[in-house]
């Protein structure tokens, strides 16, 4: 699958999700339709390109959309 | 005069413990005397509104900190963990108060000024707290800032030559023992293949994608210094094949009291007398040793390698000479589901550079776990949710006795039909010949 395919898949999935704005990996190469390592390429340079952003809890790591969520204002960040 | 009371923190000092208290209040003293001159780039008093959170926690019974965080390094999806105070305007030194993660060096071996250097860049870019080292083994760097963060990474990457370590659903920081640097038993050199497999995973420990975290440790012998076998996802443990040399000569001078049992440890008080039965053969777990008219002798094929002869008579006992390392794999601590000690996968792998054949055995228990792992599943709860036998199959590894823990009670490894000659169909007419209903 291409980069720019892949990133669209992913983006208009998230997009379509109401209820939440962190995704465990596992939910994101189900969107994609891959294996975990091969979506992990892809899913990594989304997040290089700055279309994901990774969310941890430190135990837990999770992906959102870039600034989807209310993370970023409650957490007094840009 | 403190910035905050904290009298129920101050009555956590008068115990007979050292105190994480004091400490902080020492480290509160000298940020506010600041006799070095310290440029500090976050709140002096970070510290003293720490002590101050803390004592409001205490006092509510209930946490005023924000756990997890969009927060971290470019390119990096662990190393950082977001913390907030929920109370910024009363604590404006902790707002921000995010955790850093430091890959410690192989086998912790430390030089001063390594030590030094990593408490001055702290001391300015941080709270000046740490804890060395947290249980996965890695320099915890406690509370700082978000500008912070990417001005502490480029020091540590740039400066120091090393990197942040491993948090979230990543491979965490592997930790090895001192092995072979210093330690005669040590069956294979940890730090090289720490250092070997550390590089080669270098995108698993940075950018997650597995269901939850994971963890290598890595231990000479089986005295498990890191406590690989309790803790680790994959422990690597030293062990080795063939008979464990003995020194009949030394086993005599341990007996007769001219060697010091334990390498001289325990010699604060009077024991009495060597007693090589009691001390030795005795506790031997699989009874292979025997001790008879002055010779020793173990049974190699019956020996565990459990290293406790070796360890209190270490001048006549030395481990083997065809060394390797076991694969135990699917510890854990007791997060979820209890605590687990690792299962035997594979009883002797040769340790070899590349060490391919390791790699290659991790590799197909992350593709199992990455496909067929629930989301905050460990290994070692896969394992028990699927079976032994479904790992066994996904690493290409064939049952072993070895890898069963207690005989008869979880016979958890099946024949299947295509592995029995004839298969599970049978002529029931051919079988009542013999067998009666």
């Amino acid at each position: 699958m291409e980069q720019a395919e892949a990133t669209e898949k992913i983006v208009a999935a998230l997009e379509k999700k109401k209820t939440k704005s962190k995704f465990y990996f596992n939910e994101l190469a189900k969107i994609l339709e891959l294996k975990p390592r091969e979506a992990k390429k892809l899913i990594n340079i989304m997040v290089t390109d700055g279309v994901l952003e990774y969310w941890s809890s430190g135990s837990t790591s999770m992906y959102g959309l870039k600034g989807a969520g209310k993370q970023a204002a409650a957490e007094h960040e840009e | 005069m403190a910035k905050h009371e904290t009298p129920l923190l101050d009555q956590l000092e008068s115990g007979p413990w050292p105190s994480f208290v004091s400490d902080i209040k020492q480290e509160a003293e000298a940020r506010a005397k600041n006799e070095k001159g310290v440029e500090y780039q976050i709140p002096v008093d970070v510290c003293e509104d720490l002590l101050g959170v803390l004592e409001l926690s205490f006092k509510h019974g209930r946490t005023h900190w924000k756990h997890g965080g969009i927060v971290g390094v470019f390119g990096y999806g662990g190393g950082v963990i977001g913390r907030y105070c929920d109370q910024p305007e009363m604590f404006p030194g902790v707002a921000h108060f995010h955790t850093m993660r430091v890959n410690q060096p192989g086998g912790k071996f430390y030089t001063t000024k390594f030590l030094r250097d990593l408490c001055n860049v702290w001391d300015m870019r941080g709270s000046g707290l740490t804890n060395m080292h947290g249980s996965t083994g890695d320099i915890i760097l406690l509370g700082t800032t978000t500008p912070q963060l990417e001005e502490i990474f480029f020091e540590l990457t740039h400066t120091y030559n090393t990197d942040l370590g491993g948090s979230g659903s990543n491979l965490r920081t592997p930790a090895d023992c001192v092995g072979e640097a210093r330690c005669e038993w040590s069956c294979y050199d940890t730090q090289d293949l720490c250092y070997n497999l550390t590089q080669e995973y270098q995108d698993e420990l940075h950018r997650p994608a597995f269901p939850y975290k994971f963890k290598f440790k890595f231990d000479g012998c089986p005295n498990c210094c890191v406590a690989s076998i309790a803790r680790a996802d994959i422990s690597f443990i030293g062990t080795w094949r063939d008979d464990i040399p003995v020194d009949q000569e030394a086993v005599a001078a341990y007996v007769g009291g001219e060697l010091a049992p334990n390498g001289g440890a325990h010699a604060g008080r009077d024991w009495g007398p060597f007693d090589i039965k009691k001390e030795v053969v005795d506790l031997c777990p699989t009874n292979c040793i025997q001790y008879a008219d002055g010779k020793l002798t173990i049974d190699s094929k019956e020996c565990t390698r459990c290293m406790h002869c070796i360890a209190v008579m270490p001048r006549a006992l030395r481990i083997g000479n065809d060394r390797g390392l076991s694969i135990l794999v699917g510890a854990k601590a007791p997060i979820l589901d209890g605590a687990q000690m690792g299962s035997l996968l594979v009883p002797f792998i040769k340790v070899e550079e590349p060490y391919d054949e390791i790699k290659e055995v991790i590799e197909n228990i992350w593709d199992w776990w990455m496909e067929e792992g629930k989301n905050r599943e460990r290994l070692g709860e896969l394992m028990k949710r699927q079976g032994f036998q479904r790992l066994l199959e996904a690493c290409n590894l064939k049952p072993d006795p070895r890898m069963v823990q207690e005989p008869r009670t979880n016979p958890y490894i099946f024949w299947k039909e295509d592995e029995v000659p004839g298969g599970f169909q049978r002529d029931i007419k051919e079988f009542r010949k013999h067998h009666l209903r």
